[in-house]
């Protein structure tokens, strides 16, 4: 086996553990690379199908085109799709691009608040109906128990310590100093009423084996991360307001990969073009503790 | 080609410099991305506290406060020969549970000791949690060699001991390496202040670490995770899927599934995006269509009918670490999970416990956080298990205490079901229960004096049982209870 098939067993292996364990289980879809590849696992995973809804928290300050692929891609797969949002704070603009709050509480609001709000069923949803082809108010209200999320160790330090089964206390809270063990692929699957669950099947992926696995498998992929003949191109996906483009004139997945391998990339983190990880001693524990993915 | 990838797990006593010598590790090899040896020097001068090779992995904000590292992170590594996952396990006793976690995933260990501190109680409670992991290759990192000097006789004198030590507990070490993780000794570099020393250094000890010897060869294993049927979208296949954890199989292979004894034969395996394929082997996670329709579900163990199989019992003799802060006791009931079996067990006899920091043993009959102790466990149900040292993954578990893994232990020896001769099988709601023509290993069972009981729902299917027997010279026997029918057959 090689680290790839490694990698890709070791994640369908942890996404059939949070099927079989979690009745109200949902992915968190962002729409970047690494949660589309982890949607890819879970067609691996179920033999092709998508037991599980996808959920996505949008912010409205998303690049319109990461909308407009969601929705392309929802209907090529056949996916059930459900948004949420903070929609008082955006009517009350309490955001950073409205210049109201600083960028680490308008991720605060606009990601983890909604994001919490969301999964809980209190705030509404939005499902997409594949016969009207457009998003309508999801009558159910249950809340999801099981989370899965595309997060990675080598993004940040905070994220480098996450368990694959990461319990959420029931204000959403992460206790990072005391978490479950965890080991020999046993996880934690019995939990205290009000528990939830945050499950992390690309912890061991870097964003490298991420690139190498798209390229293996032909997996489609917003074109947000090539350039477009501007030598301009996204090296990770989020709100615009926050997140810069880089220079560069990789065009398709190869030419990425040959850049991180070898070209300009090969030692300048991912995230070097987010601006809210910086407000936090260059991690997000801060809002990860809270919630945030 | 894609190159190899090895996880490994750096362990010891809690300020021995585990963090550091990562951290001097992923510098030195030019592992960091750019700016981040900056940023946190940076973040430390305005925190004003002196920069740590250990800050770039102690990440979290209580870790750096008091200079400790809290949980186990991942890092990533990489070196001519392979990708490596460098995992650092924290020292302090209370995040044991933590350091386990970190070591269960790595196939090889650095274990490092302080040379001025000298060898203390978490420095032989790793290497004996190692033993129990099963983690054989270990190399031993004397650390802050410049405090001491560089003196070969400190050492030397620390590499006699801890090699007594480990003799002990059976392991042999690929190494001693003396190395200065603050200076950058010894770690991707020879140094002259080790004129002394002629072996490796940490970067290139670890690239003469061996990949675990392959799954391959082992007797077929897959415990099921899960039997789909996602007939909602169209699709008719009813597929049992789970990790092939040892061996490979081919369509056509006759399978027994145990405890229940069911058994069929591979008609395809399933995988998504990927060639049909005809043979599948350990590490894989497909999915299988069989022959003929049988209930099955997770628990239980796919096993190839013509090979040696896993046992059957519902009490076996174990090796248990404790991680619990309420102890382990005798008569209690808690939830024991091996591969994908999840049963109610209790701890019947603890034959030994000992401090794994000394050796030392008592009798107490409860297990206390942080022991490691030698029992007896007795499952509600029988269980397919093999011993540890035949095939790891299904000798060995966790044990659940209410809500949180409190435990874990390897199977040392198997011990004989209680209701010797017994075999239950509960077929209810099934319309052809015996498709037993395959079931040899069932039949010698039933020939060696075994007793099968089946309960079924399904009338019409008594004429199979019936048929069976016949065919086999076996005697049946046969009771109405209710709406159910319990047959006995017996050789």
């Amino acid at each position: 086996m090689d680290r790839l098939e490694e990698l890709e067993n070791q994640s369908v292996y942890i996404i059939r553990e949070a099927y079989k364990n979690f009745k109200n289980l949902v992915t968190l879809w962002s729409i970047g690379k690494d949660s589309t590849v982890l949607l890819w696992l879970t067609r691996k995973a179920f033999f092709g199908h998508v037991p599980f809804p996808l959920v996505h928290i949008d912010t409205h300050y998303k690049i319109p085109e990461m909308i407009r692929y969601r929705d392309e891609l929802a209907l090529k797969y056949g996916l059930n799709i459900i948004y949420g949002e903070n929609a008082e704070a955006l009517k009350r603009k309490t955001t950073f691009p409205d210049g109201k709050v600083n960028r680490i509480e308008c991720c605060r609001l606009l990601k983890t608040e909604a994001l919490k709000r969301t999964l809980s069923g209190e705030w509404p949803r939005y499902k997409f109906d594949h016969k009207k082809k457009k998003y309508v108010v999801d009558k159910n209200k249950e809340p999801y128990t099981g989370v899965i999320v595309g997060v990675r160790s080598d993004e940040e330090g905070s994220r480098s310590k996450e368990r694959y089964f990461s319990p959420r206390d029931k204000k959403n809270e992460w206790d990072v100093t005391d978490q479950p063990p965890e080991l020999w692929n046993q996880f934690k699957t019995d939990f205290a009423p009000g528990t939830h669950l945050r499950i992390h099947p690309l912890l061991d992926w870097t964003e490298l084996d991420i690139w190498e696995y798209i390229e293996r498998e032909k997996i489609p992929v917003t074109k947000l991360y090539f350039d477009q003949g501007k030598g301009k191109r996204y090296r990770s996906l989020g709100c615009y307001p926050c997140t810069k483009a880089v220079d560069s004139t990789a065009k398709n997945v190869k030419e990425i990969i040959e850049e991180l391998k070898t070209g300009k990339f090969s030692d300048i983190a991912e995230r070097s073009g987010r601006d809210q990880d910086k407000e936090d001693g260059g991690g997000l524990e801060t809002l990860r503790r809270d919630g945030y993915m | 080609m894609k190159k190899e990838q090895m996880n490994i797990v750096i362990v010891g006593h809690v300020d021995h410099g585990k963090s550091t010598v990562i951290g001097r590790l992923l510098a030195d090899t030019n592992a960091l991305p750019k700016g981040k040896l900056e940023q946190v020097k940076e973040y430390c001068k305005i925190n004003s506290k002196p920069f740590e090779y250990a800050f770039l992995l102690d990440a979290l904000k209580d870790e750096q406060s008091q200079g400790i590292t809290i949980d186990s992170a991942r890092c990533f590594f990489k070196s001519k020969k392979r990708d490596y996952i460098i995992i650092d396990a924290p020292g302090h006793i209370e995040f044991l549970k933590n350091m386990i976690s970190g070591a269960a995933r790595a196939e090889a260990a650095l274990l490092v000791i302080d040379a001025n501190e000298g060898i203390q109680e978490n420095s032989k409670r790793h290497g004996y949690m190692l033993s129990m992991l099963g983690i054989r290759q270990i190399a031993v990192v004397v650390n802050k060699m410049d405090l001491v000097n560089y003196d070969e006789k400190v050492f030397g004198r620390i590499k006699e001991d801890y090699e007594k030590f480990l003799k002990q507990i059976d392991i042999e070490p690929k190494a001693f390496i003396p190395v200065s993780a603050r200076e950058g000794d010894n770690i991707t570099k020879s140094s002259p202040n080790f004129k002394w020393f002629k072996g490796h250094n940490v970067l290139s000890t670890l690239d003469s670490f061996r990949k675990v010897k392959s799954l391959e060869e082992k007797n077929f294993r897959m415990p099921i995770q899960d039997v789909y049927k996602f007939t909602g979208q169209g699709d008719d296949r009813r597929i049992v899927a789970g990790r092939i954890e040892s061996g490979s199989i081919s369509v056509g292979d006759g399978v027994v599934f145990l405890p229940s004894n069911k058994c069929s034969m591979i008609k395809s395996i399933e995988q998504f995006n990927v060639k049909k394929k005809e043979k599948v082997s350990a590490g894989f996670c497909p999915g299988f269509t069989l022959q003929e329709q049988i209930y099955v579900g997770r628990g239980e163990v796919m096993c190839k009918v013509d090979e040696k199989q896993p046992y059957v019992s519902s009490k076996f003799m174990a090796n248990i670490f404790w991680m619990g802060k309420i102890p382990m006791l005798t008569g209690k009931e808690y939830k024991l999970k091996l591969a994908t079996v999840s049963v109610p067990i209790k701890l019947q006899k603890v034959i030994k416990v000992m401090d794994a920091s000394n050796l030392s043993t008592s009798g107490k009959q409860k297990i206390e956080r942080h022991d490691v102790a030698e029992c007896i466990i007795r499952c509600n149900d029988e269980i397919a298990f093999d011993l540890a040292a035949d095939i790891e993954a299904t000798g060995r578990f966790v044990i659940v205490d209410k809500y949180d893994i409190a435990g874990g232990g390897i199977i040392t020896e198997y011990i004989e079901s209680d209701e010797h001769g017994t075999i239950k099988k509960d077929l209810r709601g099934e319309v052809c229960p015996l498709t037993l023509d395959h079931s040899k290993p069932l039949i010698e069972k039933i020939r060696s004096g075994q007793a099968l009981e089946i309960i079924i729902d399904h009338l019409p299917a008594l004429e199979n049982i019936g048929k069976f027997c016949l065919d086999h010279h076996l005697k049946f026997d046969f009771e109405r209870k209710g709406k159910d029918v319990k047959i006995t057959i017996k050789a």
